[in-house]
């Protein structure tokens, strides 16, 4: 077989050719991408180009230069407003309404709050672990806030201000704290595994950067989807991930296919220069996550974390772009600084100067930038301030008192949604279960979990464990 | 070259990863039917090369295809053909492409057809976005069929072998078995998903192309893991699998995809995916099996039936996991003996837990210890594999030494 053919191959291959399920007038007309231009392949003496099929805009060169990454300028890293919340281009604005940056401010403010009194509350053990999101609050609500809805969310685990931003409630968060017996999740994960179908957050998983080839091919359904059902709004994927979770396989997995099959999905990469003990100087040597998207054929852009109004005017854009032609991914880096512990199981002062984080905490960090920002527009003052803490502390202690009365989920979610239905070998395990609760009593706090032991009766009763 | 051959790019591919059923050419099919054992020892009587035209293990005829009672009224009445076992997955995926428009087929090199020709025409009759290449990473492509599953997607993702589903372990492990189970109440899960890949050994596939790591997936709950023994079978049991709301993995013997060729009902069915499936009846000794070891089970059950005056019990497991006790203990009880036959290792393998189970649930009907005829503590070294893997010489051996206890 000649190369030829084999070019052609390809080619034909590679033509978008829409199913028998797709009406082809409903897919959005495409500018010709480099790799579905098809040429010969044989090159003769006088050819500018390399023509081979791996890089086919490559011309030759007679100068042996290595690519050298030292000699490149660094990414810049985009801002809206500075540190003192003033707007560096006037004429352009912030795109944000008073009363917009207000709600926003409020959630940040609040998110820190319940941030303070949760860690505590786990020092106390009454939690049994926690993990803070001080110093990127901006980067989770800010970047939330321009979504559509109906846009689907993969989390990490520090993007409480995701849920919160999106309408998850105070209650919502403690009972999933708390394990209690209304947790989403049925008292099965850890504390901060937060997940909603309403507001279209899948549940996070303490596995690093598996949620990133996910969000790839569930941006490959949506864009299946939006093709199918014109008349809806078009909907993307965002996908959240620290600076560490990137040096994964799975990171790279995904950025990859992402590309190759054009999905509508903006991939949100936290870099708050740690993770957990492990500096970027540990993590990588090359300039950041955003240096790796153009390796990946990816629009990219660097943003100032600290900066919700970059973090948002950047998103907004990131969306519109992740819908052009089709579908394509498109690669965020955040630059943050992990303010607070990486978990309550860690003690960071270990492995980094306090006056480090004092600096950070002090000198530049998303809510006083925001802060800063109301009180030149005098849209906030320390009354205001007062007022805000006082009563939002008010409101997630309450919440936190009514989770922590609620009993724990019935033991039958112990066995139930492993399989859409319960298995024969299932039903012999919790037979057994039940038999050792029934004669050792006292040895189990059955009464702790809604229904007892009798649930488990139920389940055995029931069809579906549903 | 003929218009059936592959294209240079798979070629090279296969110098790479060389396996035994590369044969293009349908004229091929018949050296391929005796390839498993064509080092078979002139003058040998047990260890002969699989008889795939003449086995009980297949269906020869129209009308026992037809005669399964596992099949639908309708089924029954209706056509059979004659095909392979990689034509009867891709009537499989066919159909559930055809049916619904939520399945999506993909893989590595699985737009051209596949390497194993499972996929030939896919692309084609459905478009390249339903049926399409993702770049080379098992870890990426099981992530993406997660995420399209989680998001109402019914992906059927191709592993080219079983021996690289390793890079994708976390993503199986950690993720698809625990999907629905974490999302709670949120009801989301990646029940849509299913994970193709040939496995068993091939003649010369060595390390990388012959190994059955099913047992390291029927130790993680939330999956269901199949192995099909015939052409019938993986049509059924793939269509089962594709609809069903938890994710599978679904092993297909490779060397089975030219050499096992049957009479198939034309029209879709659905075969159970719980349920083991008693292939001989007998009364001495109870044979539990799965995948291509059956044929090999199926031999020495011949030889040893004919030698020792015996009658010999022969069960496919099929599903893996969740598995089908009570067939197993119920042929058990009734036989006293029990022979588990496997290509993976002895130690923690399927044959471990079937055993241990037989020991507790059938103790005092058991005349012999159970007897595990599996592949040895090592690598499937190129050369060596007709030492390892069983042969119809070890299970004719285990008959004897179990009769004789």
């Amino acid at each position: 077989m000649s190369l030829r053919s084999r070019c052609s191959r390809i080619c034909s291959n590679a033509i978008h050719r829409p199913s028998i399920y797709f009406n082809a007038s409903q897919t959005p007309s495409k500018v010709n991408p480099v790799w579905q231009t098809c040429r010969s392949v044989a090159s003769t003496p006088s050819a500018e180009k390399a023509l081979f099929p791996g890089a086919l805009n490559s011309e030759f060169t007679n100068t042996l230069e290595f690519l050298r990454p030292s000699n490149k300028k660094s990414i810049p890293t985009y801002r809206v407003v500075d540190q003192y919340g003033g707007v560096i281009n006037k004429e352009m604005g912030v795109e944000t309404e008073d009363e917009e940056a207000l709600v926003l401010y409020r959630n940040m403010v609040c998110l820190s709050i319940m941030d303070l009194l949760m860690f505590e509350a786990q020092r106390q053990g009454r939690l049994s672990f926690y993990m803070v999101s001080a110093g990127e609050e901006g980067i989770a609500v800010g970047s939330a806030s321009v979504l559509n809805p109906a846009d689907v969310v993969f989390c990490q685990y520090r993007e409480t201000g995701v849920y919160m931003q999106r309408g998850f409630t105070l209650d919502e968060f403690m009972n999933q704290l708390f394990s209690n017996s209304q947790d989403a999740g049925r008292g099965r994960n850890m504390p901060v595994h937060y997940g909603s179908k309403k507001l279209n957050i899948h549940t996070v998983s303490s596995t690093l950067a598996t949620q990133i080839p996910h969000a790839a091919g569930a941006a490959y359904a949506i864009k299946l989807q939006n093709m199918q059902n014109p008349e809806i709004e078009p909907r993307i994927v965002v996908c959240y991930f620290g600076e560490g979770a990137a040096s994964e396989g799975d990171f790279h997995a995904a950025l990859n296919i992402a590309a190759t099959r054009q999905v509508p999905a903006v991939f949100i990469c936290r870099n708050n220069g740690y993770a957990i003990s492990t500096p970027t100087s540990d993590q990588y040597r090359g300039d950041g996550i955003a240096s790796r998207g153009a390796g990946y054929g990816i629009p990219t852009l660097r943003v100032d974390g600290n900066d919700i109004f970059a973090v948002r005017r950047a998103t907004r854009e990131a969306r519109k772009l992740a819908l052009e032609n089709g579908g394509q991914p498109v690669l965020m880096e955040m630059m943050a600084y992990r303010v607070g512990h990486h978990s309550t199981s860690d003690d960071s002062f270990a492995y980094r100067q306090k006056i480090e984080v004092e600096d950070w905490k002090r000198r530049d960090n998303p809510i006083t930038r925001l802060r800063k920002w109301l009180e030149g527009r005098q849209l906030w003052d320390e009354d205001k301030e007062r007022e805000l803490r006082s009563r939002t502390r008010k409101e997630i202690l309450a919440a936190f008192d009514r989770a922590e009365k609620l009993k724990k989920p019935a033991i039958r979610h112990a066995f139930g949604d492993v399989w859409e239905d319960l298995t024969e070998e299932q039903r012999m395990h919790v037979e057994e279960l039940r038999d050792i609760l029934r004669r050792y009593p006292k040895e189990y706090d059955v009464d702790q979990h809604e229904g007892g032991v009798e649930s488990l009766d139920e389940l055995l009763a029931a069809k579906s464990t549903k | 070259m003929t218009a059936a051959s592959p294209p240079i790019r798979v070629l090279s591919r296969y110098l790479l990863r060389p396996q035994a059923p590369f044969h293009f050419h349908s004229r091929c099919q018949h050296l391929a039917r005796s390839q498993r054992n064509s080092s078979a020892v002139a003058g040998a009587r047990l260890n002969n090369s699989v008889e795939y035209d003449s086995t009980p293990i297949l269906h020869h005829t129209s009308r026992t295809a037809l005669q399964n009672p596992e099949l639908p009224e309708d089924v029954r009445k209706g056509q059979t053909k004659r095909i392979n076992l990689y034509t009867a997955v891709n009537d499989a995926l066919r159909h559930a492409l055809q049916t619904d428009e939520r399945t999506l087929v993909f893989g590595e090199d699985v737009q051209f057809g596949g390497v194993f020709r499972c996929t030939m025409n896919l692309a084609s009759d459905f478009g390249t976005e339903r049926v399409f290449n993702t770049p080379l990473s098992e870890q990426g492509l099981v992530g993406f069929a997660i995420g399209a599953a989680s998001e109402g997607m019914r992906p059927v993702a191709e592993i080219q072998f079983a021996d690289y589903v390793f890079p994708a372990f976390d993503q199986i492990v950690n993720e698809a078995s625990k999907y629905r189970y974490r999302s709670g109440t949120t009801g989301v899960h990646c029940g849509g998903l299913v994970i193709r890949m040939p496995t068993g050994v091939v003649g010369h596939g060595a390390l990388y192309h012959s190994q059955s790591p099913e047992v390291l997936f029927s130790h993680t709950p939330g999956l269901r893991v199949v192995i099909p023994r015939s052409p019938t079978q993986a049509k059924g049991l793939l269509l089962s699998a594709i609809r069903t709301n938890d994710p599978v993995i679904f092993m297909e013997p490779k060397v089975l995809y030219r050499a096992a060729v049957e009479q198939v009902p034309v029209s879709p069915y659905y075969l159970p995916l719980d349920k083991a499936e008693v292939l001989k009846q007998g009364k001495d000794i109870t044979i539990v099996s799965y995948g291509t070891p059956l044929y090999t089970c199926s031999a020495a059950i011949a030889a040893a039936e004919k030698d020792f005056g015996c009658s010999v019990e022969l069960i496919d497991l099929r599903t893996i996991y969740p598995w089908d006790r009570a067939t197993v203990l119920e042929s058990v009880k009734k036989t006293g003996r029990a022979i588990v036959v496997h290509e993976s290792m002895m130690n923690a393998g399927v044959g471990a837990e079937v055993a241990a189970t037989i020991q507790e649930k059938a103790f005092l009907r058991l005349e012999a210890p159970v007897k595990r005829v599996t592949g040895w503590a090592t690598h499937t070294g190129l050369i060596y594999e007709k030492f390892i893997i069983p042969d119809v010489t070890r299970v004719y051996d285990a008959i004897k030494q179990t009769l004789d206890y």
